[in-house]
């Protein structure tokens, strides 16, 4: 049974069931660890080292998301196009980055898109001497993984925009191009500012899960706080410190978004229809 | 019945179909049909559901693109996607049965997009011409509003200044009150009849078969994609000379 506000409703375990321990019981855990880090050498070091990695993780996911929602536009604009050459073009990008897992993506990128792209450069530049020294190492291996994220989101994004715009009726295009608007003002004033409301849910959650793949970028070394949490766990042995409070940034790190989501959506439900 | 393609002397068509065919599949909705609409007149086409009407209306700003013929635009030949084609559907105002306000726009700011996006007119300007258009259609305490918290009838009152804010040259009514109850349907054709008083040039496909004898200067009676038969509403409503206009006002009750 789905309850009016759209929650499961309780059985028997009544009011105590509704209440939301599972709010309480992550405050304590990160009062619990805020405690233990105060007071224990080993958990205030891994906190240092977290804290330091801790830019990279948020500039990663706050860089990679807009781009991969711009790159996703377009795909989804393509998906919707009238044009067969646009749309097969889109649905080609899509069911390549949905159907090789971002880890790979994230190899194939790094080490063959890459260094492909410099053989290419070399090859277009001729010898003009900034290119010809170009080498692959001057590609700085978290730039790799964000152009990597941004192709593997992209495609999500492209999905959920595709499903939003689609989802608006007919007559709000037939009415911005009545009034004369054309295909690229009725989609920037009327279609997309209704689409995006309509999908923010969605953006939401993809957000999150690409916080959660910037961990992702420890496997090329780049210093997130996955990488400084390994690197600690390594040199010191201390694995379930290490990983355990690891484990806690993430949850905070997703919660506290899920919570500005969630306000946003708020504000925005209203006129949303 | 012959296609009308001469407009009679000294009065061009602000709006001319020739010839115009639209099929959907197998279906011919629009059957090489003609028609002009004079400037300053109201045009009421009625007919059985699935006639054509809407298809009609919605080929004469191309939200169809017709099959075949030709529509015309101040005398001018409009072909879908071209420079003319956005001048037509920029003077040329629709309002759809289902409304079709912009939901996260306020009703100001759905009188004033058009007016700002397509030309350029400032802000405060648009804005104040949206509030008397709001005013004339007795909506000014609305303004503020968002579309969802209007009434049916509100909202196609406010989607007619929406149409009204590009001073279009002709208006176009796809079935307005067609989603309304009686009492909201009241008041959106008080809106549409004043507009036919200051001389508005109008085209209204409607099943109100009384605003029609009451407003109309030309009734088109429509059947399967062609003209049945046309002409001042006292003669095709209550006096029509073909068999298939005389059956459907018959069942009608002539409204």
């Amino acid at each position: 049974m789905i309850g009016p506000d759209g929650h499961l409703s309780p059985g028997r375990l009544g009011r105590m069931a509704r209440a939301p321990w599972w709010l309480l019981a992550l405050g304590l855990a990160v009062t619990l660890f805020t405690w233990k880090a105060a007071t224990s050498e080993v958990y205030a070091q891994i906190l240092r080292r977290l804290l330091s990695g801790l830019g990279v993780t948020l500039a990663v996911t706050a860089v990679a998301f807009p781009l991969a929602i711009g790159l996703g536009l377009l795909a989804a604009l393509g998906l919707v196009s009238p044009h067969p050459a646009r749309r097969n073009l889109a649905m080609l990008y899509v069911q390549v980055a949905r159907g090789v897992p971002i880890l790979v993506q994230i190899f194939i990128v790094a080490f063959v898109v890459v260094h492909l792209g410099v053989e290419a450069l070399h090859w277009a530049g001729g010898s003009w001497a900034a290119v010809a020294g170009l080498r692959d190492s001057d590609v700085p291996m978290v730039a790799r993984v964000v152009a990597a994220l941004v192709f593997a989101y992209g495609a999500f994004e492209a999905e959920t925009l595709r499903g939003g715009l689609t989802s608006l009726s007919r007559g709000q295009a037939e009415a911005a191009r009545a009034l004369g608007l054309s295909q690229r003002q009725a989609l920037v004033r009327v279609l997309l500012p209704q689409t995006f409301r309509r999908v923010l849910p969605t953006l939401g959650n993809d957000l999150i899960s690409l916080l959660k793949d910037s961990s992702l970028v420890s496997v090329l070394g780049v210093r997130d706080i996955t990488q400084e949490a390994r690197l600690y766990a390594s040199a010191t042995f201390n694995f379930t410190e290490s990983f355990t409070l690891l484990a806690l940034f993430y949850l905070a790190l997703t919660l506290l978004l899920a919570l500005g989501v969630k306000a946003l959506e708020g504000r925005y439900r209203q006129h949303a229809a | 019945m012959p296609p009308e393609s001469e407009s009679p002397a000294g009065a061009p068509f602000v709006l001319e179909a020739r010839g115009v065919t639209k099929r959907f599949g197998a279906v011919t909705a629009v059957d090489a049909l003609s028609l002009g609409i004079l400037a300053g007149q109201v045009t009421a086409i009625l007919g059985p559901s699935g006639s054509g009407k809407s298809t009609l209306l919605r080929c004469l700003n191309f939200l169809e693109t017709p099959d075949a013929g030709e529509v015309r635009f101040e005398g001018t030949p409009i072909r879908a996607r071209d420079r003319e084609l956005d001048r037509l559907r920029a003077r040329v105002g629709m309002v759809f049965q289902q409304f079709n306000l912009f939901p996260h726009l306020r009703v100001w700011e759905n009188v004033a997009l058009a007016p700002r996006v397509v030309r350029g007119v400032p802000r405060a300007a648009a804005r104040g011409r949206a509030l008397e258009l709001l005013a004339r259609v007795g909506l000014a305490d609305k303004a503020e509003a968002h579309p969802s918290h209007l009434s049916g009838g509100q909202q196609q009152r406010a989607a007619i200044a929406r149409a009204l804010a590009m001073d279009p040259a002709a208006l176009l009514f796809d079935e307005p009150t067609s989603a309304l109850d009686p009492e909201l349907t009241g008041e959106v054709l008080a809106v549409m009849r004043s507009l036919a008083t200051e001389g508005r040039t109008m085209v209204v496909v409607t099943h109100e078969v009384g605003f029609a004898r009451a407003v109309a200067h030309e009734v088109v009676f429509m059947d399967a994609g062609r003209v049945v038969e046309r002409g001042a509403p006292a003669q095709v409503i209550d006096a029509p000379t073909q068999e298939r206009t005389r059956r459907f006002f018959a069942a009608s009750g002539r409204g």
